[in-house]
């Protein structure tokens, strides 16, 4: 029998157990998925990180050989981005963009659950090659040309696996998009729309825009591998550059993809801590699209030193540093809603303001990166390394624990405990630092990424490095322990869970039911705006 | 199960399936290209539980529409759904053409020693000229003559342009509920998209064995293989769809006014001619 006859009533024919996960088609259940597996991915990355801080301990070969390095740095970089942060951003959008905006569902449920269930089996193509003869692909995430087509068996793999995550953002963003444009509630206008759904909303246009590029991407690569194109071979008039422009076409709005979201997340939280509307909604809006937009007509500054025309360099040049302009929009907005605001530092808010700090300081690396005889200096040196692990770790997944520690008594019911939050935050603020910040320095003085060894007059900087790495990714097991703990129980939270909280998300009871705005509710200025206005 | 006026489906076997006929496909894949025997079964059994899905996901969607489950929301979703699904596809075939175009801009004639590249002729390929078509300074896959533009390839621009036409005819009829016309306007355009893919075929065979024109050919073979090539699998796929959408027609699943998965169809069908029309002018003409 089909459902497509009948009209079934909620709890007929809901399966149990594991099975109820493999066929849900409840955006809530989908979130669940996608952030328990960006967690296991976050893990499995942060081990790999691991191991290159332990050779990097000390000079001299230590522990792993110089092959396996690379295959960690390469495989840490693919996971912890296509593995870890991407699906984190989606679960969170897939639990919140239906609540935030009124809607019963994500607008194609069916496709929400393939969207979800490739990952697993593309990770595991992924994560096989690590048990292969040849070993995991050794050439760094970008698979650069020609030494990405010199690697093993392992190749066509990879190729594969990046397919698969491909095809499964795509379909994720698709779905994001036309819930946020279909399926609001009536009253909710655009710019009504909570930050967070505006920066999904462009994020999502960013993914679909360029994953088929990357597929392109590696497409050409698997040909010139195995069927004897030249696209990257010169002496068949190709070009190896050519693979860059391709790759970073796609890869600088990546850069966005894993950024735009968290500062949704972080316009969702100041607001609500500082107790007052966010400053400036409007232009957090268009400075967002303006990100997006300038995402499109900067990938080139990654390739500086593989030898450019001039005018191009001076184009990418300026057209990076003018990103700094919508983003200092950002800052200063974030900065004047908590000016003279009832301020209170939950958990959620420390991570919200860690971010507003530790992103800037990867933001201001940026702007010195992007100067072309600046970038001649600190090209491929770990101040790259410094800059984006700011940026992406300070950043991006700060701002995903805060939305984590945010709608977490929203999704179980329970408020988690504040005292091993805090200490989680202070533990990991101190030790990204200690990891992180000494490889600003070791950039500076010359010291190459991706190299297992290296010169004894970095050997301070790497030990500090490599003590903060080891402190801060064991830290992590205490975030896994906090979420564990509020699943399974805690004090009761209120509907509204945070005194200054706004919008849709905080008027249905905590946890949220299985199916929520069934019938939508009718949204005016009282409930869901970020509107400026004085309050 | 409903939800309000939206449809939600409770439950979603196909997905599960079509993950791991992907799985399978994709392992099967990576081994046949590293030459192990196993590989081609595995592609094909992926290949087989993929198709299988597709049609178990698409009759499940038919069942549910023609059930009435769907509202005008759940209509406007799937209209966006396919709408950035196409813009997907553009974005797709945008990458191959930028290689096209970079490939004639800058990497043939920095090559030939133009611009900053006068070094890289004189020391790496001394004596090679920058011109298009080219197989690259190695000559790599032998000589090779093109395909003049204005013999076949424009019969087939011909083609796809008046297949274009039938479909919107036949859109025409439906909407005025005129089921003969439309199946036949449809069958018109299904027999336009199969003459299509024969002149390519037969194209692909004369290029090989007549013209020296292969995938090995340097760049302008790799250009010209990959894009006219995905475009043909486009084509396929399409003609595939058309066959479907005019089946359903006979059957009467669309009414004059509610036949989204006819749009669908057509759109790509458009999508599918427009891009025709970019390789003819970039890969053919210029």
């Amino acid at each position: 029998m089909s459902e497509a006859t009948t009209h079934h009533d909620d709890h007929h024919d809901h399966p149990k157990g594991l099975w109820r996960w493999v066929v849900t088609t409840n955006h809530k259940d989908i979130g669940t998925l996608y952030l328990l597996f960006s967690l296991v991915m976050f893990l499995i990355g942060g081990a790999m990180a691991l191991v290159i801080r332990a050779e990097l301990f000390a000079p001299g070969l230590q522990l792993v050989n110089p092959d396996f390095f690379n295959q960690m740095t390469t495989m840490h970089a693919l996971v912890m981005i296509f593995g870890a942060v991407m699906p984190a951003f989606v679960g969170l959008a897939n639990w919140m963009v239906p609540l935030m905006i009124g809607a019963p569902d994500m607008a194609l449920p069916r496709m929400n659950n393939w969207s979800f269930w490739i990952l697993p089996f593309a990770f595991t193509i992924l994560l096989s090659t690590l048990f292969m003869p040849t070993g995991a692909p050794a050439s760094g995430w970008t698979l650069y040309p020609p030494l990405s087509l010199q690697g093993g068996n392992s190749f066509a793999f990879v190729i594969f696996a990046i397919h698969l995550m491909g095809i499964s953002s795509i379909m994720g963003a698709i779905n994001i998009v036309a819930t946020i444009l279909n399926m609001r509630a009536p009253g909710m206008t655009l710019l009504r729309m909570p930050l967070f759904i505006w920066t999904w909303l462009i994020t999502a246009f960013l993914l679909i825009a360029v994953m088929p590029v990357l597929a392109g991407a590696v497409t050409m690569l698997l040909t010139d591998r195995f069927f004897g194109t030249s696209f990257f071979n010169a002496a068949g008039g190709g070009d190896p550059v050519l693979y860059q422009h391709i790759f970073w076409f796609f890869g600088h709005p990546e850069v966005y993809i894993m950024i735009l979201p968290a500062f949704g997340i972080v316009s969702e939280i100041i607001p609500t801590f500082s107790r007052k509307r966010l400053f400036g909604y409007t232009s957090m809006v268009y400075a967002t699209a303006s990100i997006a937009f300038l995402s499109f007509i900067v990938w080139a500054h990654h390739m500086f030193t593989v030898g450019m025309p001039l005018g191009a360099m001076l184009f990418f040049m300026y057209a990076t540093m003018v990103i700094a302009v919508p983003t200092g929009v950002k800052i200063f907005n974030w900065i004047a809603t908590m000016w003279r605001g009832s301020m209170t530092f939950e958990t959620p808010m420390l991570f919200a303001l860690g971010f507003v700090v530790m992103f800037t300081i990867g933001g201001l690396s940026g702007v010195m990166l992007a100067i072309v005889p600046a970038d001649f200096q600190y090209h491929d040196s770990y101040f790259v390394v410094a800059h984006f692990h700011y940026v992406l770790v300070t950043g991006s997944v700060f701002a995903i624990m805060a939305g984590v520690y945010y709608w977490l008594p929203k999704w179980t019911g329970h408020m988690y405990d504040e005292r091993l939050g805090k200490i989680h935050f202070w533990w990991s603020t101190v030790w990204v630092n200690v990891l992180f910040f000494p490889q600003h320095y070791l950039g500076l003085a010359g010291m190459p990424r991706r190299i297992p060894d290296y010169a004894v007059q970095f050997t301070e900087f790497n030990m500090i490095s490599s003590i903060g790495g080891f402190m801060f990714g064991f830290g992590q097991l205490l975030f896994c322990y906090i979420i564990w703990k509020c699943a399974r129980g805690g004090e009761p939270a209120s509907a509204r869970v945070w005194e200054g909280s706004r919008g849709l998300e905080w008027t249905v009871p905590s946890p949220a039911p299985h199916h929520t705005f069934d019938t939508p509710p009718v949204v005016d200025d009282s409930v869901a705006v970020h509107k400026d206005e004085l309050t | 199960m409903a939800q309000g006026s939206y449809y939600v489906p409770a439950t979603a076997k196909w997905p599960i399936v079509g993950s791991v006929g992907l799985f399978i496909m994709m392992i099967g894949a990576a081994n046949w290209l590293n030459g192990n025997p196993i590989g081609p079964w595995l592609t094909l059994i992926g290949s087989v539980v993929v198709i299988f899905m597709t049609f178990g996901w698409f009759a499940e969607v038919i069942r549910e529409s023609e059930g009435g489950l769907y509202s005008s929301a759940v209509d406007t979703s799937f209209r966006q759904g396919m709408i950035w699904f196409i813009f997907s596809e553009v974005m797709f075939f945008a990458a191959f053409f930028g290689a096209l175009f970079y490939a004639r801009m800058f990497a043939v004639p920095w090559l030939g020693g133009e611009g900053t590249g006068a070094m890289t002729n004189e020391l790496l390929w001394p004596g090679f000229e920058a011109h298009w078509p080219t197989h690259g300074p190695a000559e790599l896959g032998g000589d090779f003559q093109t395909i003049p533009a204005f013999d076949l390839p424009l019969l087939n621009t011909l083609i796809l342009l008046t297949s274009g036409v039938t479909i919107t005819l036949a859109h025409w009829a439906l909407k005025r509920g005129q089921r003969t016309a439309l199946v036949l306007w449809m069958w018109s355009t299904i027999a336009l998209g199969l003459l299509f893919l024969s002149i390519q075929f037969y194209e692909y065979v004369h290029a090989y064995r007549d013209l020296g024109l292969t995938l090995g050919s340097g760049i302008y073979g790799s250009t010209f293989f990959m894009l006219t090539g995905f475009h043909g699998l486009h084509v396929i796929l399409g003609t595939i769809m058309l066959i479907v959408i005019t089946l359903r027609c006979m059957f009467g699943h669309f009414t004059a006014k509610n036949h989204f998965g006819f749009e669908a169809v057509a759109w790509y069908w458009h999508f599918v001619d427009v891009v025709w029309l970019g390789l003819f002018i970039f890969v053919y003409v210029i």
